[in-house]
């Protein structure tokens, strides 16, 4: 029989984990692709926060000499037909993305979130009309729906956050319905209420926290879909309008013509999107793992 | 089981009619119809012709009745006309279904094609290099958006072949017809199939784990056989249900694949006539793609049962 190391197999199992720097080092040998993911995240984060510093130029400054030019130690990642830096509008164009990406999340989460514990715990008329409402908007595809909003309300920043937002709310109303169902069976919410607390006390101190977890990994799973449909909207011309640098619009831009001519301005924003969202899920496949190891895929 | 089917019929009338009912308030949130933007475009606005076209169109009665008019045209078979062509929206949309059923039908193909085995492979060889890179790989795949893959696909025809693929109307012998499909289909499928990959993965792993697979090791049989003909076979069942949410991947993808590569199919028609604001045709395709989510949904219920005998016909 080998000889067991004792120390290193505690240390591999995570044990003695002191303070959270440890706890931290521990999930990252742990979860290797999540931390990964943490790591681009907060690369793009970084970038959308500080883009102003970061860039060298402005994103919508046009220079009709460089238009169309390769990446040259001038233009690091080429220049579009109006002469403006990519980079610049790549790194710009996280600070939309994440915006609209984080924004119609947490708006629908907060949202849905709401509907879904008031619909599991008063039950009754309130609890059929939400479901058949959620039932019918689930019958549409998260784009055709966020499509049509957003072509009703017209191309801007804010109706694009609102436009993505609504197809989320009833996603995640139905989970935390499923969940709230499920906890307002536990004992505690009984001793709860035997002790005399009102319901929206129960609702707010009792059933709420509990279902924290699995809104978190809901969110994760909706922000890289969010960032993707932002893209796909702007493509199609109903997602961000002129000033702002969106990845997706810089696509539909460059797309047929200049795939011959300058690779480059197909190539670049496509890429920013992919690692976005490709963070996102890894991070999010992380978080879910840790949360509710029973969902392990 | 008689039963059954009434009831879903009439829960699937009672989607359709809310939907209907929400698209139509969407469509009409915002101020400004199509008389408006013919207008816009044209540069200057004439009350009176404006006027003119709005009563024409039946842009100025109450919504409520514009609804009313809407659905019970639908009961009669007709769907109303289309502003901007003036043709019925029937004759607009009809002889494009046939091109995104084939793009679509192509597409959910090659996803199961590619999907499933790697899945499996991926299941069995859990926690191997070859697992981690298929998992990274299905992750990719969801991660790429629908356009930009079909759109780095045309820059690598261009690249190396100096042709793109083009779209022609003509009917062609068929595998000339498959091979002008299979390109936009991929492009399409690629995303689903990483969905089904994952899926297939974690169906298998869970079917793999269970205690009638260990008896089966245990009485000897063969890798092969526990693999694919104890294992698959059960874990098949959830990636049936997925391919109902298939349908809705399947359709955004379908939306901007046909735009970037210029087939004339429904989906693109859909953007087309959101962009002009023709809400005839707006509202119809939307219906159509609620009634096709609802029925796929349907006939995938109806499998699952078909397929499991545990599950009686109970709602």
């Amino acid at each position: 029989m080998q000889a067991i190391d004792h120390q290193a197999e505690l240390k591999r199992a995570g044990a003695n984990r002191t303070g959270w720097s440890s706890s931290a080092l521990y999930l990252m040998r742990r979860y290797p692709l999540g931390a990964f993911g943490l790591v681009v995240v907060i690369i793009f984060v970084l970038a959308a926060i500080f883009a102003n510093s970061i860039s060298m130029y402005d994103p919508t400054s046009t220079n009709a000499r460089s238009s169309l030019s390769p990446p040259t130690e001038e233009h690091l990642l080429g220049a579009d037909f109006m002469g403006r830096d990519m980079l610049s509008r790549i790194i710009h164009g996280a600070r939309i993305s994440l915006a609209v990406g984080v924004g119609s999340t947490l708006i629908g989460c907060f949202f849905g979130v709401a509907i879904g514990l008031m619909s599991g715990f008063l039950l009754g008329w309130f609890d059929l009309v939400t479901q058949r409402i959620i039932d019918i908007m689930q019958a549409l595809p998260l784009l055709v729906m966020a499509l049509v909003m957003a072509a009703s309300l017209g191309p801007s920043l804010e109706n694009t956050i609102i436009a993505i937002s609504i197809p989320v709310i009833p996603h995640v109303a139905r989970v935390i319905r499923a969940n709230t169902l499920a906890l307002r069976e536990m004992p505690f919410v009984e001793a709860a209420k035997a002790q005399g607390m009102s319901d929206l006390r129960v609702a707010v101190r009792h059933i709420l926290p509990n279902t924290v977890a699995p809104v978190i990994v809901l969110a994760t799973a909706q922000l890289g879909s969010a960032i993707l449909t932002e893209a796909s909207l702007s493509f199609l011309g109903l997602g961000i309008p002129e000033p702002h640098p969106s990845w997706g619009r810089m696509l539909s831009e460059s797309a047929a013509e200049y795939v011959r001519t300058a690779p480059w301005l197909v190539i670049f924003p496509g890429l920013a999107i992919s690692l976005a969202v490709f963070g996102t899920n890894l991070l999010g496949d992380a978080v879910r793992d840790i949360l509710d190891p029973r969902q392990r895929s | 089981m008689i039963p059954y089917l009434i009831r879903r019929f009439f829960l699937m009338a009672v989607t359709l009619f809310g939907m209907s009912v929400i698209i139509f308030v969407m469509l009409r949130l915002v101020p400004g119809n199509i008389a408006d933007i013919l207008f816009d475009s044209a540069g200057f606005i004439d009350p009176a012709a404006k006027a003119q076209i709005e009563a024409d169109l039946g842009l100025d009665k109450p919504i409520v009745f514009q609804y009313l008019s809407w659905i019970g045209g639908m009961m009669q078979g007709d769907l109303g006309f289309s502003y901007v062509s003036e043709r019925s929206t029937l004759d607009e949309i009809l002889p494009r279904i046939p091109i995104t059923a084939k793009l679509a039908a192509l597409a959910l193909a090659f996803s199961i094609i590619l999907g499933v085995p790697l899945g499996v492979i991926s299941a069995v060889r859990q926690d191997t290099k070859m697992d981690y890179f298929l998992r990274v790989v299905s992750l990719s795949g969801l991660s790429l958006p629908s356009f930009w893959l079909a759109l780095l696909i045309l820059m690598f025809f261009v690249q190396f072949f100096g042709t793109i693929p083009i779209y022609t109307r003509e009917p062609q012998p068929f595998w000339d017809e498959l091979v002008m499909y299979a390109i936009p289909a991929a492009a399409v499928g690629f995303r689903s199939s990483a969905l089904i990959m994952r899926l297939t993965r974690s169906s298998m792993l869970e079917v793999l784990r269970q205690d009638y697979i260990r008896t089966a090791r245990s009485k000897g049989a063969s890798d092969k056989s526990v693999n694919y003909h104890h294992a698959l076979r059960n874990a098949v069942l959830p990636v049936v249900t997925i391919i109902g949410i298939e349908a809705a991947f399947l359709i955004g993808g379908l939306i901007v694949t046909e735009t970037v590569f210029n087939i004339p199919g429904v989906a693109r028609f859909l953007v087309e006539a959101i962009q002009w604001r023709d809400y005839p045709i707006v509202q119809n395709l939307v219906m159509l793609i609620a009634l096709v989510t609802v029925v796929v949904n349907f006939i995938v219920d109806l499998l699952y049962v078909a397929l499991d005998p545990r599950i009686k016909y109970s709602d």
